[in-house]
């Protein structure tokens, strides 16, 4: 379900807020209501796959932080799955590109890039995609046109929409991709952002993925607006709510904000309403909210069960669902033997790629 | 003799300019408020007005004059009732910053900082003969930019003011003209939210200016500059590059108060990752922005407002690149070593002149890349005169010059006849009254006393 700024939901509170300026929006082009995506049983296979891949892969991230393979800060994507599926198979690799902040595994995942090499690099690992040298929060493809992997919350709206001036300056046809939580849409580079993307028409999809708890904050409690999708509305961008437990609604949305973007109306901003399972990082016992409620949410909203009811009413057997499980086992288990038993890296690594030249 | 209408101040670094057209001529009648002349400053043409009313008596300086000193009298003017009317005391000041009031013109402690002086040696690997230009400071990062731009598709400008308003110092001065605004951008004021965009469209393969107003401002986008351009490379294990110029003036300059009065260069040279520059002389200044647009490293590049308007000899060579962390020995000496940066140069070269007529044989080096730093060229001329004053215009604590004096008495402490001494500005936020101001900023008569201290003299 996508529930776009226009028309405005009819509440007292919207009427309430801006009665004079309803007549100026709604002159302004909107994108339309999106609509869940149609996806063939085979796309619906391979969200399942991608999906199940990330909570796997994160389950076990969540293993090796345990027995202390993994140090430091690590935070997990579970819940959030069809977040990053969902938008990401929309995407045109190598075209497109992908900002993200530290919460970073499953879209690294979603891009199809090896787990082994995000595990290794999980655990400070030669192999490790950054070798190593970046860790849970720092990882990068240039290759895949995924920019990170950002430690500073926000930081990576800003470089995103830097991502999405390139695209423009080079006329490549690319649309860039910025994700952040409902933590980061409070910081002000943000709107800095915002403001310079609507102003020089940048092809960026600002994604807000709204998990309810900016660490141990929930949305209500740090945002005066709360809905956040109209947060861009000031800067004339418009907004889209998605259910983001629902990968069809995501991919759906995705598709309109593409539109939107490529015909060249400048930014548009996704609130992906969307649930964390586990805590903030490793280390947050996550006594801000009710064993009830995370409980209530995978019961009724579990994002891969969803795909499982679409892919069972696509006519796909249990047997079936059942084999992607255990081929997903079994490469999360490799991925794992190879970050526990590659090497650390060689000392000398400690003053390499400090500076690219030499002077 | 009624009112004299002065040559304004219309900035506060400026000291001369060019009276560029009367808009009125001798007999007019005018009022408050009225154009009277056209004054170009050296960083924009500006309409002077009137203050009083009365009749335009004489004018004493010709349209087109260039170098009228502030404060000069331009013209004369009968103030309200007539020719013989006496002027009124407060009104006498046509510019409200010109001295007709007061007897005695408070002077900035700036005015003597920006020093003219050259190196008096040539760069050893120009060769013979090579053609010089003079050329202001300011045109030199233009002629810079300007270059490789031309050169370089990807490289793109980007700050407030300087599109349209050709840079708020004029230092992006014609660069509309020639590259549009793709790629002449102007920001809106939001210097973490562009600092970040330049940062970005970096990592995107584009190779960004990013000029901020003053470095005052970039502190609101230090974050980028340190967590995103600094260390991303390193984190990503070298996959991802940030080949990014953040540049703009850095330092004093004259009597704008503490909050745009600071130099940050110890402040980057702090940072793994980032290589920092900040050249004195105008060829420096030409040849290492080429250089820093070139490098695939982000690069911090600190110029300096008061120097902006100095000419210095630039080489008339084709591609003028000079390397970046490589020192210069501007004067050579065999006595003491005077070791600056930036605007420090030029004192370090007047205090090099007076020490002269004291029989003291000075060497001055020029630092111009402070990181990485050029601890080898230091090293090998403290050898030669065994003893060494670091000057620096900023504050003393964590400074390049206690880097310096760190580096010497770990790696040249045989070498030392004397202690390392450091001249500095004071170590309080800098003072807007002119009298307190120049007493917290470093002049030559400091380097000259730290100098002879040194040798024992």
């Amino acid at each position: 379900m996508a529930k776009p700024t226009t028309p405005r939901a009819a509440s007292a509170k919207a009427k309430a807020a801006a009665p004079a300026a309803a007549g100026a929006d709604h002159n302004r082009p909107r994108p339309e209501t999106p609509t869940d995506y149609k996806a063939s049983k085979e796309e619906l296979l391979e969200f399942y796959r991608q999906m199940v891949l990330i909570r796997r892969f994160e389950e076990k991230a969540g293993q090796l932080y345990g027995l202390g393979f993994i140090g430091g800060f690590c935070h997990l994507y579970i819940g959030q799955e069809a977040v990053a599926v969902g938008i990401q198979s929309a995407l045109v690799p190598g075209k497109d590109s992908v900002i993200t902040g530290y919460r970073d595994h499953g879209h690294m995942l979603a891009y199809g890039i090896d787990p082994k090499v995000i595990m290794a690099e999980l655990t400070g690992r030669e192999a490790g995609i950054s070798r190593g040298k970046g860790g849970s929060m720092h990882m990068f493809s240039v290759e895949h046109k995924f920019f990170g992997g950002h430690g500073i919350v926000g930081a990576q709206v800003s470089l995103g929409a830097g991502l999405g001036f390139a695209h423009k300056y080079n006329g490549d046809g690319g649309v860039c991709v910025a994700y952040f939580g409902d933590g980061a849409a409070n910081q002000g580079q943000v709107y800095e952002s915002f403001n310079m993307a609507e102003l020089w028409k940048l092809p960026i999809i600002f994604v807000i993925e709204n998990n309810q708890y900016a660490m141990g904050t929930s949305v209500n409690r740090a945002s005066s607006e709360d809905q956040l999708y109209r947060r861009g509305e000031s800067f004339r961008i418009p907004g889209i709510q998605v259910d983001g437990m629902d990968v069809l609604a995501v991919r759906g949305a995705t598709e309109e904000a593409l539109k939107w973007v490529q015909e060249g109306n400048g930014p548009i901003l996704l609130e992906m309403k969307t649930y964390r399972y586990r805590g903030h990082s490793m280390s947050d016992p996550a006594k801000y909210r009710s064993r009830e409620e995370v409980q209530a949410m995978r019961d009724k909203s579990d994002p891969i069960e969803g795909v499982k009811k679409y892919l069972l009413e696509a006519g796909v057997s249990e047997d079936d669902i059942k084999l992607i499980d255990q081929d997903i086992r079994k490469v999360v288990a490799e991925a794992a033997d190879f970050a526990e038993t590659s090497p650390e890296p060689e000392l000398a690594e400690l003053y390499t790629d400090v500076l690219v030249e030499q002077y | 003799m009624g009112i004299e209408i002065k040559m304004p101040a219309l900035s506060p670094t400026m000291e001369e300019g060019t009276l560029a057209k009367w808009l009125v001529k001798e007999g007019d009648e005018v009022k408050s408020g009225d154009i009277l002349a056209e004054i170009e400053t050296d960083k924009a043409t500006m309409e002077f007005e009137a203050v009083d009313e009365g009749q335009i008596g004489k004018i004493l300086i010709a349209e087109g004059s260039e170098g009228v000193k502030v404060g000069t009298v331009i013209a004369t003017m009968a103030g309200e009732g007539g020719e013989e009317a006496p002027a009124p005391a407060p009104k006498a000041a046509e510019a409200p910053k010109a001295d007709a009031e007061a007897p005695k013109k408070a002077e900035s402690g700036t005015s003597k900082l920006a020093s003219e002086a050259r190196a008096t040696v040539q760069d050893p690997d120009l060769p013979e003969g090579t053609e010089f230009v003079k050329t202001t400071v300011r045109e030199a990062l233009r002629d810079a930019m300007a270059e490789e731009m031309r050169k370089d598709e990807r490289v793109f400008v980007m700050g407030e003011e300087v599109a349209e308003y050709q840079g708020a110092y004029k230092v992006t001065q014609g660069l509309l003209d020639e590259f549009g605004d793709k790629r002449v951008i102007d920001t809106p004021i939001t210097e973490y939210g562009f600092a970040g965009i330049g940062a970005g469209a970096a990592m995107g393969g584009l190779r960004p200016v990013i000029e901020f107003m003053t470095f005052n401002f970039a502190m609101q986008a230090i974050d980028h500059i340190i967590n995103s351009a600094a260390k991303t490379n390193y984190m990503s294990g070298g996959q991802m590059r940030c080949p990014i110029v953040f540049r703009g003036p850095n330092g004093a300059a004259s009597r704008v108060g503490a909050q745009h009065s600071q130099n940050y260069g110890p402040w980057y040279a702090a940072v793994p990752g980032l290589i920092v520059i900040a050249p004195y002389d105008a060829a420096d200044a030409k040849g290492l922005l080429k250089a820093a647009i070139r490098s695939t490293d982000p690069v911090v590049f600190l110029e300096n407002e008061l120097l902006y308007g100095r000419s210095f000899d630039v080489p008339k060579v084709d591609d003028y690149v000079l390397p970046i962390g490589k020192a210069r020995i501007m004067r050579p000496g065999k006595d003491v070593t005077l070791v600056s940066y930036s605007i420090g140069v030029g004192l370090a070269l007047d205090a090099a002149a007076t020490l002269a007529e004291e029989g003291i044989d000075a060497e001055v080096i020029d630092l111009r890349t402070l990181r990485p730093l050029d601890t080898a060229t230091v090293l090998e001329s403290l050898k030669k005169t065994n003893r060494l004053v670091v000057v620096e215009e900023g504050w003393p604590t964590c400074s390049i010059a206690s880097e310096i004096a760190a580096v010497v008495m770990e790696q040249g402490f045989d070498d030392l006849d004397a202690p390392v001494l450091r001249v500095t500005n004071e170590d309080v936020p800098l003072p807007y009254a002119a009298n307190l101001e120049k007493l917290a900023l470093i002049d030559a008569a400091r380097v000259v006393a730290a100098a002879k201290k040194v040798c024992y003299k």
